[in-house]
């Protein structure tokens, strides 16, 4: 598992990788309350805004950590957005890309050097 | 919020530009029409210009996140979070913190009562005359173009009128009462008594184990009540649609006022975060966002406050800053007026969302004064202003969203029925 600065984690398998809110984020987001998902199909660049996330507190982006092509997105979000609280490191992941370079993944930080990250 | 899950600059008020952490948003809430004195305050990390009030030390204790609100170090929410402090209140009882909020006392210097509320009369388009004893109602401060200049609740005591103001607009508020009543009232606002409220269906039954009197008392009565904590000054009124009390005790008594109540399993303390939501869906106005002084009473859809007697033809027509306009919108209507939106979508349509007649109108029509998600009414709820034309309930608009224009019904408020013992 890595991790951005963004807040995000990303579990890779293959040249697939699996986006979603580090539990942290979630909870400094506050209860979410819609999600807004990108079309499969969607070809993104890197800091895209991609995910449209409202919690009672605010309205965020979810950027694009990497280019690449959205092939798969979490329609259960949509349908529940309070699972991104519930279980934002598990089930509630929000879209898998297909990576267009997988060296872009090196950048990102690992579980501890995130801890570091937000102290 | 954490930086990089980018807050939307489409939905960040104006006066909170630059600031990253979505909590200082709902510091945000307090009424910008007033002095504007919030939010600013700890951007720059000068916290201690801000104020504490008397349950500031109990508030860290229980956990809350503290933000800057009117000046004021307040609790935004607390360890149970915005949502379930919300259905808690609407289920069982939430314990508010409002001492922020401005305690005026108006004492008629000849003794009579009558003089205090003749004199008031001339700020406020409402009846205080006909205040009797023990009864309160909800009022506002009118300026020469008839906007509002802050809203409050008005009490007649005996012998005296009790005020309560809005925390960003009282020291204002308190200077122009000094300028108008001075002649027939000493105007006092009260520096040493804390203010809370308890709402919600238990809050009878938890209030009542300290003070039994309660039960005796409905939607807007206002009794001095003996306590173990002193003196409380108890109306049955509140900000979140419920039934419940607004309870002034002194500062020495609060905390332990506090902590009695909250040893109560049906009590648990709530922030500023579910306050707004729980107000939003009762209807209820914020004052600098919904109502300010560019807004008129009726353009407010607030007739309902301003009784017979102080309209045209009433015995005391008039007399109140901005009579001329407010007496004509009463009669005529008013171009635009405060409606509830009900978006069809789940995405909510927050303040300063545009509001569209039609899918492809070049020129908005209306904007959004305050939007939320509804915990309770489960979907997303809006108030904002429309032109009269468009106010009636049924209506489709289109808020702009995001660049995307989005269908939304104008709907009746409240959003969620009131449960007031009246």
């Amino acid at each position: 598992m890595k991790y951005t600065e963004e807040h995000e984690w990303l579990r890779t398998d293959g040249d697939i990788v699996v986006v979603g809110i580090t539990e942290h984020a979630a909870e400094q987001l506050g209860d979410v309350v819609f999600v807004e998902l990108p079309e499969p199909g969607t070809q993104v660049t890197k800091d895209d805004e991609v995910v449209v996330i409202e919690s009672v507190k605010a309205a965020s982006d979810i950027l694009a950590p990497v280019d690449g092509e959205i092939v798969e997105v979490n329609e259960a979000l949509a349908e529940d957005p309070g699972k991104v609280n519930e279980d934002a490191e598990g089930n509630a992941w929000f879209f898998k890309m297909k990576l267009d370079d997988p060296s872009q993944m090196d950048e990102f930080m690992d579980e501890a050097a995130y801890k570091k990250f937000i102290g | 919020m954490p930086q990089g899950i980018r807050r939307r600059d489409n939905d960040l008020r104006p006066k909170d530009r630059g600031g990253i952490n979505s909590v200082a948003n709902l510091a945000a809430m307090d009424g910008a029409g007033c002095s504007d004195v919030t939010g600013e305050t700890t951007r720059g990390g000068a916290v201690s210009d801000l104020k504490r009030t008397d349950l500031y030390d109990l508030h860290l204790e229980l956990g809350a996140k503290m933000v800057p609100f009117a000046g004021y170090e307040m609790p935004v929410q607390y360890p149970m979070g915005v949502l379930k402090e919300h259905i808690h209140t609407r289920e069982k009882a939430g314990l508010f913190d409002v001492s922020h909020m401005g305690q005026v006392i108006i004492r008629p210097k000849a003794g009579d009562v009558a003089d205090a509320a003749v004199a008031f009369e001339s700020l406020v388009p409402v009846s205080v005359l006909g205040l009797k004893e023990g009864r309160q109602r909800y009022a506002m401060f009118t300026n020469d173009a008839g906007g509002i200049m802050d809203d409050l609740m008005i009490a007649n005591r005996g012998d005296h009128l009790f005020v309560v103001v809005n925390a960003a607009c009282k020291d204002a508020d308190l200077a122009h009462m000094k300028t108008h009543l001075a002649d027939t009232c000493e105007v006092e606002m009260l520096e040493d008594r804390a203010l809370l409220a308890l709402q919600g269906p238990d809050a009878e039954a938890a209030l009542a184990r300290i003070a039994p009197g309660v039960r005796d008392m409905r939607f807007m009565d206002v009794a001095i009540l003996p306590s173990a904590f002193g003196e409380l000054w108890v109306s049955r009124s509140g900000y979140t649609g419920e039934d419940g009390f607004e309870i002034s005790v002194q500062s020495t008594q609060a905390v332990e006022f506090s902590r009695t109540l909250l040893a109560d399993d049906r009590v648990a303390p709530i922030g500023l975060g579910a306050r707004d939501s729980l107000r939003l869906e009762a209807g209820l106005c914020l004052y600098g966002h919904d109502i300010d002084e560019s807004t008129s009473p009726v353009e407010a859809a607030l007739e309902w406050a301003i009784q017979k007697v102080r309209r045209k033809g009433g015995a005391r027509e008039g007399g109140f800053p901005g009579s001329d306009r407010i007496l004509d919108e009463l009669e005529n209507g008013a171009a635009r007026r405060r409606v509830g939106i009900l978006p069809d979508g789940r995405a909510p349509m927050r303040e300063d969302t545009e509001l569209f007649e039609t899918e492809d109108a070049k020129q908005a029509a209306g904007v959004v004064t305050s939007g939320a998600y509804g915990p309770t009414i489960k979907r997303p709820m809006s108030m904002g202003y429309v032109p009269t034309a468009l106010s009636g309930a049924g209506t489709t608009v289109f808020g702009e969203v995001r660049s995307k224009r989005m269908p939304a019904a104008i709907a009746e408020m409240p959003f969620r029925p009131s449960t007031y013992k009246r």
